[in-house]
């Protein structure tokens, strides 16, 4: 395989329902950096049907070529199809770098893919950066050292360890990120991207899955990702109806409810409100862990919010290892009042 | 009908992690458990079993120790359970590690292959997709629920905001989520029975159509290029002042800082 025959920065752009997901951008904002550091463009891979109009709108978030595959095969997503049009992408356009969201569909499309191409694949990285494979030369082989390489860093072992992964004899390197790492640029409205039609045969085989049914969740919840402000609740909440005094502190500050695993199994509210390493990642500005413990799992998902408020009764929770502001005391009674003082103050 | 279920021996990271006065992990000192998305996988092949009959084989790659995961697997109900281990397979990453998996699955008669989602350790929720990919099958990720019918299976397969239900014809594999189901406990009599049962331990040797150069570390196109454990955020401020005064002190930061 002659690596230099790969070029460019290429990134999945997920679409569910022939809209875009918020990851697509997210990938487009970080393929930008890194393709400006290796002197080259981004291509966005769009597959679907009836899909092509979504070009454009990625052209506006910083795409310089998008690749659309339009197939009806390809209407919802099931893995075959979606991995045959994938891989052929490959083949054909030969990415240097391949990258895809760490999502429900990216974390079956990418390794299958990857697999089929043959290269390796670094899951759900949180940092992407252009550098050097071995990182520091060895000695007397310093002309072994290979130059800008993939590095990937992700979280293992359950948040408590990191890596930084090459992919240093095999091409495309391949990654999926994590959804809410990664920032996407500001729109440019009007900005165009090249448009590049690819019609691969997609063959019906033994691989394909038949789609009996599709159910989407009911109501429209809202996506603690977008929030600004977060008032997330853990164990120490205690029951379902004490979650009031948050969504009253949130209320107050425009932002939204969430909360740690122990909440979703304690049924008080539901696994899409859940942040950590089983839930979401998310990065508001203000985050209040309130009756949240701070185990590593969940702090893998909030820790990179731009400033943290810990409330817990026990002072030695290891939430407040990451707290900015901590406040030792009975959420029972902080919370109301910090709602009223809040109220008073913004009314001003 | 013939189910073979992949499962992996993990140190416990939940709530039993360990540190060394130097703040790295303590591996050692930390329990071993059975993965839990692959013990949902493997509760999930025992219900088939429970209601048709099926076969339930179990396997694992790793050390000699994952024998123990084997033999609770065993004591739930798996019917037969095989070892990969050998020094070659060391220090592979998904690619590899598929690959000795495939090579291995090929020397077994199945209908459904059943992997966890994702192991606690790497998370990546590689393996399971890459091993379908090796093997040709049909693949189906993510399972809420799995039920057969004839000769193909039922599937909800979950997604962020929805879930799709899917039909895929066997043989095929399925990668579980612990959300599937609640494992049932060894018994007595199980337990009594897994100790002398035997495991049959494969190495490299007994792979099928599997090339030297795709397996270990050095058959790995990923490559470590640095490791290291996690150096937690500075800690902020903390006070353990009276409510009144708590919510005080975070009016004025907040005011301090533009926030109101």
């Amino acid at each position: 395989m002659g690596l230099e025959e790969y070029k460019g920065v290429y990134i999945y752009a997920q679409q569910v329902d022939n809209k875009l997901s918020s990851i697509a951008f997210e990938l487009i904002g970080k393929a930008k950096e890194l393709a400006n550091d290796l002197g080259t463009d981004v291509t966005a891979v769009l597959l679907g049907s009836g899909v092509k109009g979504l070009a454009d709108e990625l052209g506006a978030y910083g795409a310089d070529k998008v690749i659309v595959v339009d197939n009806p095969v390809l209407e919802t997503y099931r893995t075959e199809p979606y991995a045959q049009a994938l891989s052929a992408v490959i083949n054909e356009y030969k990415p240097d770098i391949m990258l895809v969201g760490a999502t429900a569909i990216g974390r079956d499309l990418g390794p299958t893919v990857s697999a089929r191409v043959a290269t390796g694949l670094t899951a759900d990285c949180t940092k992407l950066e252009i550098g050097d494979f071995p990182l520091n030369p060895v000695p007397g082989k310093e002309n072994e050292q290979k130059h800008n390489q993939l590095l990937m860093t992700r979280p293992a072992f359950g948040g408590n360890t990191i890596a930084t992964i090459a992919c240093p004899d095999n091409r495309p390197q391949m990654a999926t990120v994590r959804p809410g790492v990664m920032q996407k640029l500001p729109k440019e409205e009007g900005r165009k991207a090249e448009v590049i039609e690819f019609n691969p045969a997609l063959e019906e085989n033994n691989r394909y899955v038949e789609i009996m049914n599709v159910v989407k969740a009911v109501g429209s919840v809202k996506n603690i990702m977008d929030a600004k402000i977060l008032v997330s609740g853990g164990r120490g909440v205690g029951s379902k109806e004490n979650f009031k005094q948050l969504e009253e502190l949130a209320d107050v500050l425009g932002g939204m409810v969430s909360c740690s695993r122990a909440v979703v199994e304690n049924g008080w509210l539901e696994q899409a409100y859940q942040v950590g390493q089983t839930g979401k990642t998310v990065r508001p500005q203000i985050y209040f862990a309130i009756g949240i413990s701070g185990a590593i799992q969940h702090v893998a998902g909030m820790e990179e919010s731009d400033l943290i408020v810990a409330i817990n009764k026990d002072e030695d929770a290891p939430i407040f290892d990451v707290a900015d502001y901590g406040l030792v005391g009975d959420l029972n009674k902080i919370v109301p009042q910090l709602t009223a003082a809040l109220k008073a103050e913004m009314g001003k | 009908m013939n189910i073979v279920v992949c499962i992996k021996q993990v140190p416990d990271t939940k709530g039993g992690v360990k540190f060394n006065p130097d703040g790295t992990l303590d591996r050692a000192a930390m329990l071993a458990i059975m993965n839990p998305d692959d013990k949902a996988g493997l509760e999930a092949a025992l219900r088939i079993k429970d209601e048709t009959g099926a076969k339930v084989t179990v396997l694992t790659m790793g050390l000699p120790k994952a024998d123990a995961v084997l033999r609770e697997a065993m004591a739930m109900g798996a019917d037969d359970a095989v070892l990969v281990t050998d020094r070659v397979l060391g220090g592979a990453d998904t690619w590899a590690t598929s690959t000795t998996i495939a090579g291995a699955l090929r020397n077994l008669d199945y209908d459904l292959i059943i992997t966890g989602r994702q192991a606690i350790d790497g998370d990546t929720a590689q393996v399971g997709p890459q091993i379908a990919e090796h093997l040709n099958l049909p693949v189906i990720s993510y399972a809420e629920e799995i039920r057969v019918e004839g000769d193909s299976v039922i599937v909800k397969r979950q997604y962020e905001d929805r879930y799709h239900e899917l039909k895929a014809k066997m043989p095929c594999l399925i990668t579980a989520l612990s959300e599937l189901n609640e494992p049932r406990y060894m018994t007595p009599g199980g337990i009594y029975e897994a100790v002398d049962k035997e495991v049959t331990v494969w190495g490299r040797a007994d792979l099928k159509d599997v090339d030297d150069s795709n397996l270990g570390l050095a058959g790995s196109p990923t490559k470590i290029a640095k490791a290291s454990d996690k150096v937690p955020k500075g800690a902020g401020e903390k006070v353990n002042l009276d409510p009144t005064e708590s919510v005080n002190y975070l009016i004025g930061k907040f005011k301090e800082k533009h926030i109101i």
